[in-house]
């Protein structure tokens, strides 16, 4: 690590839950660890923005709230000016806040009801000691207009206003200590499209004016893509791709950033592009897919080297896999025939009646019977064994490729699968190691 | 005759704080079968209006005058008894939240028979069985096991297919979906989105969707009806509002949207926001917001007007691209001036290249 120093460093960030349990499974010891965040390292640059965008349950925002401390992580270290602030005191704490925000998704549950806005901004003024009586008023009118309010309005409460003020309260709170930093939660989530856009000019100008550098957290790539000037997608409590917003909307992409790239819904009426449907949702973090997180919805997990498969094929196998893996096919329902319940099945499964390959539909067929018979871990380890594919056995780190880094074997030449020259990246050991490569046609 | 007409639809909610002029002279059609898109930003009246369509407005709130036809009777004069074996029934509502939509003490299977029991007046056996075809049609996987699950055993998207399924269980003639994928992930949204559609042509329902994104209008409907401070301000085919907005407000907010791999350094924006509709801004409801205001539009109140020849719209038979705005009746002496781009296939970075798309540029 040479050169300057970021203003802020998250390296190997991990915060693990424990899952709800009962007494006795505490006394034996069965809790399970939920993997909000699962070893996530990044950087913001003084007077930059991060952008942090994936689906519910991502880890997102309990990565922004371990970043302050508010939650405390289970490992790793964020080193904010140079300093790892996970070791500070209580008090030591304290002061950091004045150089660390956070502004909330929701300023309507986030600012108290009972205080005027003059209490709520200038609360945080009194707690950190920083302006006298005589000034006191001055900031906070300075602070309301420099965000777009009418300083005459100080002495309302927050039912008085709009969401889109609420908001801007909010942020003239966060300001009011002058940080160098600060949290953005899901800040215009909650918003009109024409307010949004105000409030993200708006934190755009600040930013500008006064160099304060964002996390910014949304799930929507859109929003983002205006402001940051890095976005790291993440999927399951890891980054999945991390890159300017130029690197990330080009390929090489991960299939999870092109299909949460492709379901934003296009305002054009005639647009007829090709859109990415991901099956299902994103899996439990109590008990996670093994190998790349995202092979139970990946549209281009690699298929096994031996057999010969269509890509859209090789899915439905694969899900057909995970099913049979959750136990999450209702076979009772289809009747007693045996050939007319492979067949409903089949079709209950999306598979063809024939897969392309003979060899592969016969492991199929034999998997769709024990399925019948309901011995769906038979089916599982079939299937498992016979088709091997590196998503499901090895967990891909972040390379780095010609546009962003990207944690997925279709870039890692080890696989031979993409056509990339990725190499190593500093900040994550590479997992492949040529004995899990396929085949060497 | 349109399967839906409503005219002159007048809602107000007599509050502490005033009266609060939640529609005013609303009227709109639906055709059976066609998917009328309603945008706005919050407090536009939106989902006041579907709630109007239900009969559902609760004290404070009255309709105070208009009819609403559904296939030539007027809802507004049916009696609770008739107006209970429709809803539901003929006309059915998906709601935003589907987590508080659901009752969480009944399983999810005895919620959608229910409505088919009522409605359909079939046994237990024969209920049953068709509320597991309507789960297995919304895409519920191993519906006849999930059928006696409890709503919190499902995910976000599944519970909204729930919801949907319950919608759809006595085959009705219109849906009004309300934000029904607002509080879903984008992923989850897309899903929803094209399992609507699916239904929707399968089934020939008419539905009206209410939402504030205009990227799921110009997916999804025939048709949009532009709302703002609780009148439509621009209605038209949904090509026509997209490729060539008539009215301020719809192309502010057409402007705002974030897009991506576009090259502006700031976001377009509305000025302001939504009035209080207790004391509405006199003349055009908008014209505090607008960049196009003159002296006129403060004092004269647009009427909804055929674009093109300037005449007054017919929302109930015509299908002519309308709008409320002093531009189209020579009373202003500008002219309204934008841009509209419509991107083509070179300079969209998305994953396929193949595509394009309308960016408005407000001047």
């Amino acid at each position: 690590m040479s050169g300057s120093e970021p203003l802020l460093r998250v390296e190997g960030l991990e915060k693990y839950y424990e899952s709800e349990s009962d007494f006795i499974d505490r006394l034996l010891g069965r809790q399970k660890k939920v993997k909000a965040v699962d070893g996530v390292s990044f950087e913001i640059n003084e007077g930059e923005t991060l952008g942090l965008v994936g689906e519910s349950g991502c880890g997102k925002s309990t990565i922004g709230r371990s970043i302050l401390q508010l939650r405390e992580p289970t490992a790793g270290s964020v080193y904010f000016k140079g300093q790892d602030i996970t070791t500070l005191s209580d008090s030591e704490l304290r002061d950091l806040r004045k150089e660390m925000q956070i502004i909330f998704q929701n300023p309507q549950s986030s600012l108290n009801p009972r205080l005027t806005v003059n209490d709520i901004i200038g609360e945080a003024l009194d707690i950190h000691g920083i302006e006298g009586d005589v000034t006191r008023d001055a900031r906070i009118k300075d602070l309301l207009e420099r965000v777009g309010l009418n300083a005459s309005h100080a002495n309302r409460y927050p039912h008085e206003f709009s969401g889109g003020q609420l908001q801007r309260i909010g942020i003239a709170r966060a300001l009011a200590v002058d940080p160098d930093f600060i949290v953005c939660d899901e800040p215009v989530s909650a918003l009109d499209v024409s307010v949004q856009a105000q409030i993200l000019n708006l934190l755009e100008d600040l930013q500008d004016e006064l160099g304060i550098a964002y996390l910014f957290i949304a799930h929507d790539l859109s929003v983002v893509e205006h402001i940051a000037d890095e976005i790291a997608v993440m999927y399951l409590g890891k980054i999945a791709e991390i890159g300017t917003p130029e690197e990330l909307f080009v390929p090489p992409q991960h299939p999870y950033t092109e299909a949460l790239l492709s379901a934003i819904p296009e305002p054009d009426p005639l647009w007829e592009g090709d859109r990415i449907l991901l099956e299902g949702s994103v899996p439990s973090p109590i008990d996670p897919p093994s190998g790349c997180k995202f092979h139970t919805r990946c549209p281009r997990v690699i298929p096994p080297s031996d057999y010969e498969f269509e890509q859209e094929e090789w899915r439905a196998v694969m899900s057909f896999r995970h099913r049979a893996r959750e136990e999450d096919i209702a076979v009772e329902t289809f009747g007693d025939d045996d050939d007319a319940l492979t067949e409903a099945l089949r079709d209950e499964l999306d598979l063809p009646s024939s897969l392309t390959d003979p060899e592969a539909e016969r492991v199929v067929e034999e998997a769709l019977r024990s399925v019948a018979d309901e011995e769906f871990a038979a089916a599982e380890s079939v299937l498992r064994e016979t088709f091997e594919t590196p998503c499901t056995t090895d967990e891909p780190a972040l390379r780095r490729t010609d546009a962003g880094r990207v944690a997925c074997h279709l870039f890692d030449p080890a696989y031979e699968s993409g056509p990339t020259d990725g190499t190593r990246t500093d900040d994550g050991a590479v997992t492949g190691d040529g004995a899990a490569a396929s085949g060497d046609d | 005759m349109a399967m839906l007409e409503v005219e002159d639809l007048n809602v107000r909610f007599y509050t502490d704080d005033g009266v609060v002029k939640a529609t005013n002279d609303l009227s709109y059609r639906i055709e059976a079968g066609e998917r009328f898109g309603v945008v706005g930003e919050s407090g536009a009246g939106k989902s006041v209006t579907s709630l109007a369509l239900m009969r559902l407005i609760d004290e404070p709130g009255v309709i105070e005058s208009g009819e609403i036809r559904f296939k030539g009777q007027n809802l507004l004069e049916m009696n609770e008894e008739e107006m209970r074996s429709l809803r539901g029934n003929e006309i059915a509502m998906i709601f935003q939240d589907a987590e508080t939509a659901l009752n969480p003490s009944y399983t999810v299977g005895e919620q959608i028979s229910e409505a088919i029991r009522y409605h359909l007046d079939l046994d237990e056996a024969a209920a049953r069985e068709r509320a597991i075809e309507t789960l297995e049609s919304v895409g519920i996987p191993s519906a006849a096991e999930r059928y006696s699950d409890y709503p919190h055993e499902f995910s976000g998207g599944m519970q909204q297919r729930v919801v949907i399924a319950i919608a759809l269980s006595c085959d009705p003639d219109l849906i009004i979906a309300d934000e029904p994928t607002t509080a879903l992930d984008v992923t989850i949204e897309a899903q929803i989105l094209e399992l609507l559609e699916e239904v929707a042509t399968e089934f020939d329902t008419a539905i009206q969707l209410i939402t504030h994104d205009l990227g799921v209008v110009a997916e999804f409907c025939d048709r949009v009806m532009v709302m703002y401070a609780g009148h439509p301000v621009e209605m038209a085919p949904v090509e026509d509002v997209y490729y060539n907005p008539q009215h301020p407000y719809t192309v502010g907010l057409m402007s705002s949207i974030p897009r991506i791999g576009d090259d502006r350094d700031r976001l377009q924006t509305i000025p302001g926001r939504m009035p209080d509709l207790i004391e509405m801004p006199p003349g055009c409801n908008f014209h505090p917001r607008c960049p196009y205001a003159e002296e006129s539009c403060t004092r004269v109140d647009p009427q909804l007007v055929d674009v093109e020849t300037g005449d007054p719209a017919d929302p109930i038979n015509s299908d002519a691209q309308t709008a409320a705005c002093l531009a189209h009746t020579g009373e202003l002496t500008g002219e309204l001036e934008y841009e509209v781009t419509v991107r083509g296939e070179d300079d969209f970075p998305g994953p396929d290249g193949a595509s394009s798309s309308a960016e408005v540029t407000d001047r």
